[in-house]
Formats: structure tokens, C-alpha cells, sequence
């Protein structure tokens, strides 16, 4: 658990990623803070446009132009990473940080086999051989359930289907034996079926090499199975952070509590779902206040004007005025 | 857009008319087309090129100095007349005049009048027939679809100008001398827009392809209306973007068809000059030293084409995405 | 028993995907079809919601086409009130009978057309079939549509792009209703939404169901989702149905083993804890598929007979399964 003393693995402070557009910036990301403990994995859940995958993408310093990292910094091992020159960002990339993207046929190249991609970026990062570093890369794809891999390492990607690519893009991600590996939307393009096995292998990878994860997600399913502790984002904010059971049973934060209500659960007879009215602001349209208070239904006068901060309810952190003492002004 | 919302019911004037155009521009002033226009100097000053020498042609009648084309204006006493600017100059003849005595800068005016109008006309004339087989084509597939790509591609495999001349004799060999003048100027037209449009038809049916699986296709196919309908009403206007572009780059390329075919005489009249007439008519005198009969026509025309493609090549990127 | 409102025996749709001429007659490739669907039966009782569930490639989305006409079948027949819609001759009268149906699609984004007014792409129903006969009645058909559906009447005038997606799937909804249909084939209408928007979709549509009597066939991948929804669900694996049963009965008592297996993958959000064991391999491609069962290389409880010999759907206490396990009644049974 991140409360303990040992220095944090990742430590994201006041993040805000603003995308500067002639109409003036739009803030994706607004004061997000968050730290990841070695070998924990931290979810990263929200709707579209909740500014998940840019803290994401802030972290491993792949923003997408014209976006940057106004204010805030982002902490690895306890050094600052976040205004890294361009050439020194990409030496940490895939040796501590790895990544995992959405969808795995993008991710990789499709002129080259996977061996070659795999030996090519072992030996960026790890001192060895053209042999050894074959070895390793077979080893890899071994260990994340590849069958027959010694052969299957000279097949290009589209040999593979869309199960085994992942696995392929978690093996590329794995080569120099990061400490944190960011996962963004790693089982959407998947089947079911296929889903459930990337998750198990994440989860599995994780324990074995003591690898933190920052699985970003819209899927509540996939943080419920796989992570320790999760942060909701809303509107580019973080609305709750705290650990998986407590948010996900027992959540504080209205718009978390609707989410979860919101979800068809298998076997709960219901004859309406939970709705929350509305939809997630636009970026150009956030509201003041809370950026939640459109669609909440215990929202009172102060949530209109002022921001809520995240405040301690029981063990989570929780941004919403219903909790502090002065209350919503209602 | 607003005025092909409106026609569904055909009729009636609606009353939201006004405020719905307004609506339109204020969308238009605010989008970023718009915004990428006003971005890029060139291409402002390629808009006022074009606009000047446009208005300039539409209004030859009322601006120019006398009607070249009346024998009653002409002096051959006047003829080869230098620019205003030099010694034998006269303000009658401010761009000098050419060994008929016409007025340069009024035979230009009804020159590019007419170069103009064989553009817009014969891009008009394969807009409408490249877009129509390209919808029919990309829409209907099967055979259809290979039936006119093969034409096309016999099509594009002669230079346009071959077809051009093709069809050039073929009139001149089929019509009567005198009402041949007459007709020539269509018959340019008609050549042109021959040559140019299997561009159209290839693009449309691409951009056809890709909408007719889209949902919105299926979701009308549901409903029932028919095959003729979804083409022209679905799908076209969402065709239309690149189609604007060939438009505008084929105006400039039609210009310069004319030009070059009327420079090889096989054009319009010199009784009624185009640009490429101009030329024509002028290079006789390049080396004798009468220079501004060739080169003020010159200029104008290359002016015009070179803005032309400059606004092409601008609304090519701003219409595009993914050079954004 | 009532008739049926919907009923296909034996539908099938086969695409052919072989190279073009010019490479089977140079390289002697060999013609190649997929068979997207291969022989189905079901049937939607009036006012009921059937749902169909599979992985991607399964074949569900082409019934929801085939069943409105978008594609037509390579064989078998679908029968709208007892008629047989594809041996109808007469166009007017399969016209009108398709008129009684109508389709929602899974992206709001590309089912509306970008160029139209929502008020414009809601009357295109009511316009093509001449329902009324002045524009104010259009307009105020429109309006009302809209408020059903949860939107403002004045949010007519403006274009999607202007929408979320919440917003577009509910003017699809509204277009879709438009012409007063009885049955909805809904294609994924909610997998390209956000959970909180799905939930607004999903209790609309519930409340139509109630409000009209409509009857729906409901595609989906998403287990939780069909579990809420219908009221009988077809699980589907490469083409064909392997399970047919009402809703409650399939989630307690799942049959077929790739039924078992699709429920086991489902999400834990309730955190018991329990340890899933995932089901190893992925769907065949449908261009090669295995022999007999195509279950047969991923199922733990396959034997010769599965290998060499297609199950067909049989009666098992109300729920049809196409099973030689469940057969012969050699399964474990579910715990």
C-alpha cells in the first residue's frame, strides 16, 4: 500500500496537461496527483475525455502535439522526469518505464519480425549479444505464453492474432525489466475471452517481477480483477483514489457511486440501472466548482463555486464537499 | 447544406430561411477553414488575384476601353502601339495595342472573359458527369463499377490534349465552315471537360465506397428509400470535399487545355481571342519587338492559373485532416 | 402458444472472399467463402427482447442485417408475422411489412449523416413514407420523437456533430421509432458508449419496450449487458447458435460449455475473489474452421465423435443446446 513510508515508485504531483488551441487551452488534465508504489498496480478509470490517458501518456512523455505539461511534476525513483530533454526521456522509455497500448497492431512494426523488434530494443537497453539477447527475447515470449516461441519469434505481427499480439506488446514492454509499466486500455480491442487471459498475465507478470502498473481503463471489470488501488477521474480531475475494494463496493464519491450503479452486474435483478443524467462536460465547457456538479444529486451552493480538494474518507481520498466539514452549503 | 435540408418537401419559403443562412455563415466565419484562410498570406493574396481578375472579366463590358471584337473601334493606323510608359505611348492604349490596332488591355478583359468562362464551364460539365458515374460506380459496384472504371482508364491513358484535338477535328471535319466558329467554343468545352473527368469519377468513387458502408447508409437502406436517393442526397454531400479541390486545381489545368489549344490554332476564333489566342497572335511579334502583345496576355494567364492552383493547393490541406 | 412476431429457420449467409480472378487463374488460389452464419433458428415472441451474444466473428451482427434486410440470405427464411420475407415477390407489400422494422446501429458516430439537421434525419422515416401531409405535422411528429427520447424538440435544428454520443444513439433511437415499428434490431447499440451514457440508453429503451410493446432483437458481446436486457439469449460461436435459452435459466444453469466458459470471463465487480480459470486459445478464423463441433480445439470436454461430427440444437429441459457432451451427459456439472 502507497501509505507506507518507502519511497514511491512514480509520484505524479498537481499534474495539468493543457492543449493549446486558438480558441485558447484546453486543460485535459487538472491537478492530478498520484503515487504508485513498487509492485502495486494503481487503476486509472474514467469515461471518455476524463484525461485518463493523458496522465498516462504525461508519464511516459508521449503527449500528443500540441499538448504539454504546463505545471506540476512527475517523479520517478524519486527524480523529476517530466522536463527531461527529448533523447534522455526516450533512454527511460522501455528501460524503467514500459508501455502497453490499446491496440497491438499499432504498436508494433509491421515490416519487422517480432524477434527483430524484441532483439532490437534489448539491446537498446541491456548490454548484450545478438545471441543472448535472442535468448532473452525467446525467454520472454515463453513467459508471456507464446507457444512454440523459438519459431513463432521469425513471423512477422500479422501472424499473430489479435490475443497473441498483446502478449507480443506486453513481452516488448517487459525486455529491460522496467519497474513501471503504464498499460493504456490494454484489453479493449479484445474479445472476452481473450481479455481475461491478458488480464490474468498482467496480473501474474506483476507478482513475479515486483513491476508497479498504472492500467489505465475505462472497464471497471478489468480494475476490479486486477488492481490494488484505483483512481476515478472526471473532467481531467481525480474524483476518488483509494483501494479497489472500498471504491468499487462502497463508493464515496457521488459520481463514482452512480458509475458503479450504472454498470449491468450478472445476476442482480434490476429493472432500471442507476443513471446519471447527462454527459461528461466537453473540454472547452467544464463547469466552475465542481466540474461533477451538472449531474450530481447532492450538490449544493458551494459545489457551483468552489473546486472540491481530495480529503481522506476513510481509507480512500475523496474530492467532494459532501465530506468536509463546512459540507456542500446545502 | 442548409438550402439541401430544405428541399426534402420542395416548396414554400421557409421562414427560418434567413436566419438558418446566417447561421450557416456565422459557422463558416468560425470554423477552421476559415481560420486556416485568414492563417496563410499566399493564399490571401492568391484569393485577390483570382477575385480581381475574375471580377475584372465578368465586368469586361463596362471597364475595358473600346470592344476589340467591333470592326467599327478598329484603326489599323493604331496598330502596334507601345504601353502607355513608353516614348510613342498613348493613355488610349495603356497596355499598347496588337498589329490590328485592338486596345491590349481591352482584348485582354474579353480574353480572359472567355478563358474563363471555357474553364468554369467544361469543369462544370466533367464535374457533373465524373461525379455522377463516380457515385454509380462506387455506390452499385459489380460490374457497373468495372464497366465505367475501365472506361476511365482507357480514358486517362490518352493525354487530354490528344482527346481534345480528337474531338477538335472531329467537329471541324463534321460542321459546316461558318457555323463552325460559332460552335467552337463548345466544342472546347466539351473536349476539355472529356480529358478531366476520370479525376473526378476515381475520387468520388473511393470516397463513395467508404460512405456507403458507413451506417448512416445502412440505417436509410432500412428505412427503405431508394438507391437514387441515398446517392444523391446521403452520400454525395458528404463526397463533396475533395471533389471542391479537383474542381479548383481542374480550373487552373482547363485554363491552360484552352490556352494551349488555342495557341496550336485549333481553339477558338481569333476573331473572338482567348488568352491562348493572345499569345498565339502575339509571339509573331516577340522578335520584331513588339514584346507586350505576347507578354501582357502571358502574364495575365499565368497570374491566373498560378492563383488558381495556389487556392487548390491551400483548400486541398484545409479540407484534409490530417495535414492539420 | 402465440405466433411468433419474428421467426428464421435455418438462415445462412456466405461471403465470398476469394482472391480476384486474375490471381486464382496465375497462382491457382482456390475460390474461398466464410460462412458468417451457417444455418440458424430462433424465435421473438411478441413484446419479448431475444438477445444474441458471441465474440467478435461469430456472425451476430450479420443475423441483425440479414434479418432487416440489409444482406440477403444465402438460405433459409425469415418469417415477420408468419410471411416469408424472402420468398415475397410482391415489393410493395415486403415494403410495407419492412416498414414495420427498423434497425439501431452500435456507432453514433457514422449511423447520422454529418451533412443532415437531426430534424431532417429523425422525418426521414416519416417523409419516405408520406405519414403526414403538411410540414407543421412533420415538425411536430419530430418534436415529440425527440421528447420521447429524452432530447429538447428544438434540438432539431441543430447538426450531430454537435451531440455526445449518448445524444446521437438517442436521435438513432428517435429516427428508429419514427415509423411506429414493432420490432427493433439493435446492433451494439450501447458498446460504443460510456457506462453512465449505457445505462441512460439501456433504460430508455426498456421504457419504449414497456411504452410500445416493442419487440427487440438485441445483439451484444457483453454478457452483463444481454443478462439485463432479454429475455431469451442465443449464444453464438462461429456462425451458428450453440445455447438458446430464457435469460435467468442460462446464467444459473449454463449448458454448453462455451456458454460456461463466456460467463466465467466475465468481470468479478462484486470482488468475491474468486479465481477464474481462463479457457486457453482464441476463435478459429471463420475461413478454416475446425471440423465438426468448431468448439472442439478449445473445449476441455471434446472426444472423436465432437471431432468429426456437427451437433445439431436439441431440446434439453426447455433450453436448446448443440452439444454432443451435454448429449450424452459426460459435462461436469457447473458449480
Amino acid at each position: 500500500m502507497s501509505t507506507s513510508k518507502q519511497q514511491p515508485l512514480l509520484e505524479v504531483r498537481n499534474l495539468r496537461v493543457e492543449f493549446p488551441t486558438r480558441r485558447g487551452s484546453l486543460i485535459a488534465v487538472d491537478g492530478v496527483s498520484m503515487e504508485i508504489a513498487p509492485g502495486e498496480v494503481l487503476g486509472v478509470v474514467g469515461e471518455s475525455g476524463a484525461g485518463k490517458s493523458m496522465t498516462g501518456n504525461a508519464v511516459i512523455g508521449l503527449l500528443p502535439s500540441p499538448g504539454r505539461v504546463e505545471s506540476g511534476e512527475i517523479l520517478l525513483e524519486g527524480e523529476r522526469i517530466d522536463n527531461l530533454p527529448y533523447e534522455q526521456m526516450r533512454k527511460i522509455r522501455g528501460k524503467r518505464i514500459g508501455a502497453i497500448f490499446q491496440d497491438p497492431l499499432t504498436s508494433l512494426n509491421p515490416l519487422y519480425t517480432v524477434g527483430e523488434q524484441l532483439v532490437e530494443t534489448i539491446q537498446t537497453h541491456l548490454d548484450l549479444s545478438e545471441k543472448g539477447a535472442k535468448d532473452r527475447a525467446v525467454d520472454l515470449l515463453e513467459e508471456v505464453g507464446i507457444p512454440s516461441a523459438r519459431e513463432r519469434i521469425d513471423h512477422y505481427p500479422h501472424q499473430f492474432s489479435g490475443g497473441m499480439r498483446q502478449r507480443v506488446v506486453i513481452a516488448l514492454a517487459l525486455c529491460a525489466e522496467p519497474r513501471l509499466i503504464i498499460a493504456d486500455e490494454p484489453t479493449t480491442a479484445l474479445d472476452v475471452s481473450i481479455q481475461a487471459q491478458i488480464i490474468t498475465l498482467i496480473k501474474k507478470l506483476c507478482r513475479e517481477h515486483g513491476t508497479a502498473v498504472m492500467l489505465v481503463t475505462h472497464d471497471m471489470g478489468v480494475i476490479a480483477e486486477t488492481a490494488d488501488r484505483v483512481a476515478v477521474m472526471y473532467a481531467g480531475r481525480i474524483a476518488e483514489i483509494g483501494p479497489v475494494a472500498e471504491v468499487v463496493k462502497n463508493a464515496n464519491h457521488p459520481y463514482t457511486h452512480g458509475l458503479m450503479g450504472s454498470i449491468p452486474k450478472v445476476g442482480h435483478e434490476v429493472e432500471r440501472l442507476t443513471q446519471i443524467d447527462g454527459s461528461m462536460p466537453r473540454l472547452t465547457e467544464i463547469p466552475t466548482g465542481c466540474a461533477f456538479n451538472p449531474r450530481c444529486t447532492e450538490k449544493g451552493p458551494r459545489c457551483m463555486v468552489e473546486r472540491p480538494i481530495l480529503e481522506p474518507v476513510e481509507n480512500s481520498f475523496v474530492a467532494c464537499w459532501k465530506f468536509d466539514p463546512e459540507g456542500t452549503g446545502a | 447544406m442548409t438550402a439541401a435540408a430544405r428541399t426534402v418537401e420542395g416548396g414554400g419559403i421557409d421562414m427560418n430561411f434567413i436566419s438558418r443562412t446566417q447561421d450557416t455563415l456565422h459557422r463558416f466565419l468560425d470554423g477552421d477553414v476559415w481560420y486556416s484562410f485568414t492563417q496563410s498570406r499566399i493564399t490571401i493574396v492568391a484569393a485577390i488575384v483570382t477575385i480581381i481578375l475574375v471580377g475584372a472579366s465578368v465586368l469586361a463590358p463596362f471597364i475595358s476601353i473600346h470592344d476589340p471584337f467591333n470592326p467599327v473601334n478598329l484603326n489599323l493606323m493604331d496598330s502596334f502601339t507601345p504601353p502607355v510608359w513608353s516614348e510613342d505611348g498613348r493613355w488610349a492604349f495603356p497596355l499598347g495595342s496588337d498589329d490590328q490596332g485592338r486596345d491590349l488591355y481591352s482584348t485582354i478583359l474579353y480574353g480572359s472573359r472567355l478563358s474563363l468562362f471555357i474553364g468554369f464551364a467544361s469543369v462544370a460539365f466533367s464535374m457533373s458527369l465524373g461525379v455522377s458515374l463516380g457515385l454509380i460506380a462506387g455506390y452499385l459496384g459489380g460490374s457497373v463499377d468495372a464497366f465505367i472504371m475501365r472506361v476511365a482508364d482507357i480514358q486517362i491513358s490518352f493525354p487530354g490534349i490528344l482527346i481534345a484535338l480528337l474531338i477538335d477535328g472531329l467537329a471541324r471535319a463534321l460542321l459546316p465552315g461558318e457555323s463552325h466558329d460559332e460552335v467552337m467554343v463548345y466544342v472546347l468545352i466539351l473536349a476539355i471537360g472529356l480529358s478531366q473527368w476520370v479525376n473526378f469519377a476515381r475520387t468520388v468513387r473511393g470516397s463513395t465506397m467508404v460512405e456507403r458502408n458507413k451506417e448512416y447508409v445502412q440505417a436509410a437502406r432500412v428505412i427503405g428509400v431508394s438507391r437514387l436517393f441515398i446517392m444523391v442526397r446521403h452520400i454525395m454531400p458528404n463526397v463533396m470535399g475533395p471533389v471542391l479541390v479537383i474542381a479548383t486545381i481542374s480550373l487552373a489545368v482547363a485554363i491552360l487545355s484552352e490556352a494551349a489549344l488555342s495557341f496550336l490554332g485549333v481553339g477558338v476564333p481569333p476573331t473572338q481571342p482567348s488568352l491562348g489566342t493572345l499569345i498565339r497572335i502575339g509571339q509573331d511579334f516577340l522578335f520584331s519587338g513588339e514584346w507586350w502583345i505576347v507578354i501582357f496576355p502571358g502574364m495575365t494567364l499565368a497570374a491566373l492559373v498560378l492563383a488558381v492552383n495556389l487556392l487548390g493547393d491551400w483548400l486541398r490541406d484545409a479540407l484534409n485532416p490530417k495535414l492539420r | 402458444m402465440t405466433e411468433p412476431l419474428v421467426k428464421a429457420k435455418g438462415i445462412a449467409r456466405y461471403f465470398d472472399v476469394s482472391p480476384p480472378l486474375l490471381n486464382r487463374l496465375i497462382e491457382g488460389s482456390k475460390r474461398q467463402v466464410v460462412k458468417a452464419v451457417d444455418g440458424v433458428d430462433f424465435e421473438i415472441e411478441r413484446g419479448q427482447t431475444l438477445s444474441l451474444v458471441g465474440e467478435s466473428g461469430c456472425g451476430k451482427s450479420t443475423i441483425a442485417r440479414l434479418v432487416v434486410g440489409l444482406y440477403e440470405p444465402t438460405g433459409g427464411s425469415i418469417e415477420f408475422e408468419g410471411v416469408d420475407l424472402t420468398a415475397l415477390d410482391n415489393r410493395k407489400e415486403e415494403a410495407k411489412l419492412r416498414g414495420r422494422m427498423q434497425m439501431i446501429f452500435q456507432d453514433p458516430y457514422a449511423s447520422l449523416n454529418p451533412r443532415w439537421r437531426v430534424q431532417d434525419i429523425v422525418a426521414e422515416p416519416i417523409r419516405h413514407k408520406k405519414m403526414f401531409d403538411t410540414r407543421a405535422e412533420v415538425t411536430s411528429r419530430v418534436g415529440e420523437l425527440l421528447s420521447q427520447v429524452g432530447l429538447s424538440p428544438a434540438d432539431g435544428e441543430k447538426y450531430p456533430h454537435e451531440f455526445s454520443g449518448g445524444q446521437r444513439q438517442r436521435i438513432s433511437i428517435a429516427r428508429a421509432l419514427a415509423s411506429n415499428p414493432e420490432f427493433l434490431v439493435c446492433d451494439e447499440p450501447t458498446s460504443a458508449l460510456d457506462v453512465s451514457v449505457q445505462a441512460q440508453i439501456l433504460n430508455l429503451m426498456k421504457d419504449l419496450q414497456r411504452k410500445f410493446g416493442l419487440t427487440y432483437l438485441f445483439i451484444s458481446h457483453d454478457l452483463a449487458v444481454v443478462d439485463h436486457v432479454s429475455d431469451r439469449i442465443g449464444v453464438m460461436y462461429l456462425g451458428r447458435i450453440c445455447e438458446l435459452a430464457d435469460t435467468r435459466e442460462l446464467f444459473s444453469n449454463p449448458r454448453h460449455p462455451y456458454s460456461r466458459f463466456l460467463l466465467d470471463a466475465i468481470p468479478d465487480l462484486d470482488m468475491t475473489g474468486k479465481q477464474r480459470i481462463p479457457v486457453a486459445g482464441e476463435v478459429p478464423s471463420p475461413i478454416n474452421p475446425p471440423s465438426g463441433c468448431t468448439f472442439h480445439p478449445r473445449c476441455p470436454f471434446a472426444n472423436d465423435r465432437c471431432k468429426s461430427e456437427q451437433p445439431e440444437l436439441r431440446d434439453v429441459d426447455g433450453t436448446q443446446v448443440a452439444c454432443h457432451g451435454v448429449e450424452e451427459n459426460r459435462l461436469e456439472p457447473t458449480g
